[in-house]
């Protein structure tokens, strides 16, 4: 108690310190109100029979609130955008660089593939190769949601989706293929906002870069 | 109403199945209140599934998996005892249920004395749990036993000092001629004595905040460790049925019973109302307040409600003469 009345009793001489055009006087209340409205004691300091009253008046006054149950078969969770309910795939993405299957710490991440040949577009150029993903799964049953494996795709082509019932009877139904994973996508939530003055995401930037000007060559 | 001798076998009959019926009923509904008000005074909904509207027969299908589930008899205990101690429990309350009057009229046995049979059949409560532990063959259920038998000896002695005053004031022993006697008054000049009986009935019936016979995180349940099924469910059918019977004792003696507007028609709903506004008082006890040590307890008893009762008793002496 002495310690609180010296800390106000400070207030004041530090107010001429503040910045102009800050509000001293508004200030000054707001403080001076949090400390004459401490926080509610318990009971204990006030004698048992009132600490049995005001026990009393938590659960009466609890009762007449609105509850906090929510009826989950009936009622749809409302769970944060963040939520690790499933891991879901962007097939078109995935490069099978196979980084999240080294990444995984519980080694449940099964991803064959294969190297396609595209012909060139303009005669006479080069042929280009590109990985198709033959099978990406992921068995649920080993995962333990540490979304390393999010983390570490270069390419966005995994994702957290707040999905999460896909429980089965049998555990070895939990090896989810790209098929199922890929649906997921569906229930993927948008990203968030970035902060307010926050840098532009770099594929903003990179896009909104003038073009690479031709450098012309000397010869002329 | 009428005396012993001019009633019929049939009137018997008719008036064993009344209060049969009112001893399966309302332990029920006041479970199911107990369930639902718990859970709001805990930010909870409660059961909501079973019977449809917001798990109104919860209980019921309770009864129904009590009564599928396999009865087990340890064997360490003394079967006898073991099995007959959740009837022994059920039958106190069933026997001082029937002494309750609802109106004049509505009572299915009038004693002369009812309030001192009421105290004394409640009292074959304590023998049943001791049964229950000292026959079950297990040391939480023995321990129990002891707290509840500590604790019943000690709690008696306020009930029965503060069921005195009440009985003192009216100048009857009989329930019906106390609610009879009582008038508004009471509630001022009674007050410290119902207060020591609201105590003492909630400690009798074991229930928090003076739960310790029966402290599951302490000595499991106590004297119903063992129990499992039917018999378990007797034993909660019967603290059901004692906190009506003592919630109807404090209606019937501190509040008047039937007293109230339209009595000749609506005494009944009155002594009803009154009883289940006790009864709501010793559940929303249980939801707020923590449970006492055994040594608190037995302190309170002897230290607090004790005196309290005899300065009751004076009170209400003081008060007799002077009107008289």
């Amino acid at each position: 108690m002495t310690h609180e009345t010296s800390s106000h009793d400070h207030v004041p001489e530090q107010m001429p310190g503040r910045a102009p055009g800050h509000g001293h006087g508004h200030g000054h209340g707001h403080d001076h109100g949090a400390h004459t409205h401490p926080l509610p004691e318990s009971g204990r300091e006030k004698g048992a029979v009132r600490g049995l009253l005001a026990g009393m008046r938590t659960t009466a006054r609890t009762m007449t609130k609105k509850t906090a149950t929510r009826q989950y078969p009936d009622e749809r969770p409302e769970l944060p955008p963040r939520s690790r309910g499933v891991i879901a795939l962007l097939e078109e993405n995935c490069t099978a660089c196979m980084l999240c299957a080294r990444e995984c710490p519980d080694w449940c991440l099964y991803i064959d593939s294969h190297k396609e040949t595209i012909p060139s577009e303009t005669p006479g150029g080069r042929d280009r190769q590109r990985n198709v993903v033959d099978r990406f799964a992921i068995d649920f049953s080993l995962c333990m949601y540490c979304g390393i494996c999010i983390e570490v795709c270069p390419f966005d082509a995994l994702f957290w989706s707040p999905e999460f019932e896909y429980a089965t009877n049998d555990i070895r139904d939990l090896l989810h293929e790209k098929e199922k994973l890929g649906e997921w996508m569906r229930t993927v939530p948008a990203p968030p906002d970035l902060d307010e003055r926050a840098p532009e995401a770099g594929e903003v930037a990179a896009a909104s870069k003038p073009a690479r000007v031709q450098r012309r060559r000397p010869t002329q | 109403m009428s005396t012993a001798s001019s009633i019929s076998v049939l009137d018997v009959v008719l008036r064993s199945f009344a209060v049969l019926v009112c001893f399966m009923v309302l332990p029920l509904v006041l479970g199911q209140v107990e369930h639902k008000v718990m859970a709001h005074m805990q930010g909870r909904l409660g059961p909501m599934k079973a019977g449809g509207f917001h798990g109104w027969a919860q209980l019921i299908a309770d009864g129904v998996k009590f009564a599928q589930k396999e009865d087990i008899v340890p064997r360490a205990a003394d079967r006898p005892v073991f099995t007959l101690a959740p009837a022994v429990s059920m039958f106190s309350y069933l026997l001082a249920l029937a002494a309750v009057p609802f109106t004049p009229s509505l009572v299915a046995g009038d004693l002369p004395a009812s309030l001192v049979y009421v105290l004394a059949v409640s009292g074959i409560g304590t023998v049943a749990t001791l049964m229950a532990g000292f026959g079950s063959g297990n040391k939480y259920a023995m321990l129990g036993a002891f707290r509840s038998a500590a604790q019943l000896v000690s709690y008696e002695v306020p009930l029965i000092l503060a069921c005195a005053s009440f009985a003192m004031a009216a100048g009857s022993l009989s329930i019906g001629g106390i609610v009879h006697a009582w008038h508004p008054v009471w509630l001022l000049w009674q007050l410290p004595g119902a207060l020591v009986l609201l105590v003492a009935a909630t400690a009798e019936l074991q229930r928090p905040p003076f739960d310790m016979p029966v402290a599951d995180s302490e000595v499991v349940l106590g004297a119903m460790t063992e129990y499992t099924g039917l018999r378990f469910a007797l034993f909660l059918l019967s603290e059901y049925a004692g906190i009506v019977v003592m919630s109807a004792l404090v209606a019937a003696l501190y509040l008047g019973g039937w007293n109230g507007p339209f009595e000749s028609a609506l005494g009944f709903v009155w002594m009803l109302l009154k009883t289940a506004a006790v009864a709501f008082v010793i559940l929303w006890v249980r939801m707020s307040w923590p449970r006492l040590r055994e040594d608190q307890l037995q302190r309170f008893a002897w230290f607090v409600l004790v005196p309290m009762a005899l300065v009751q008793l004076a009170l209400t002496a003081a008060g007799v003469i002077y009107t008289a």
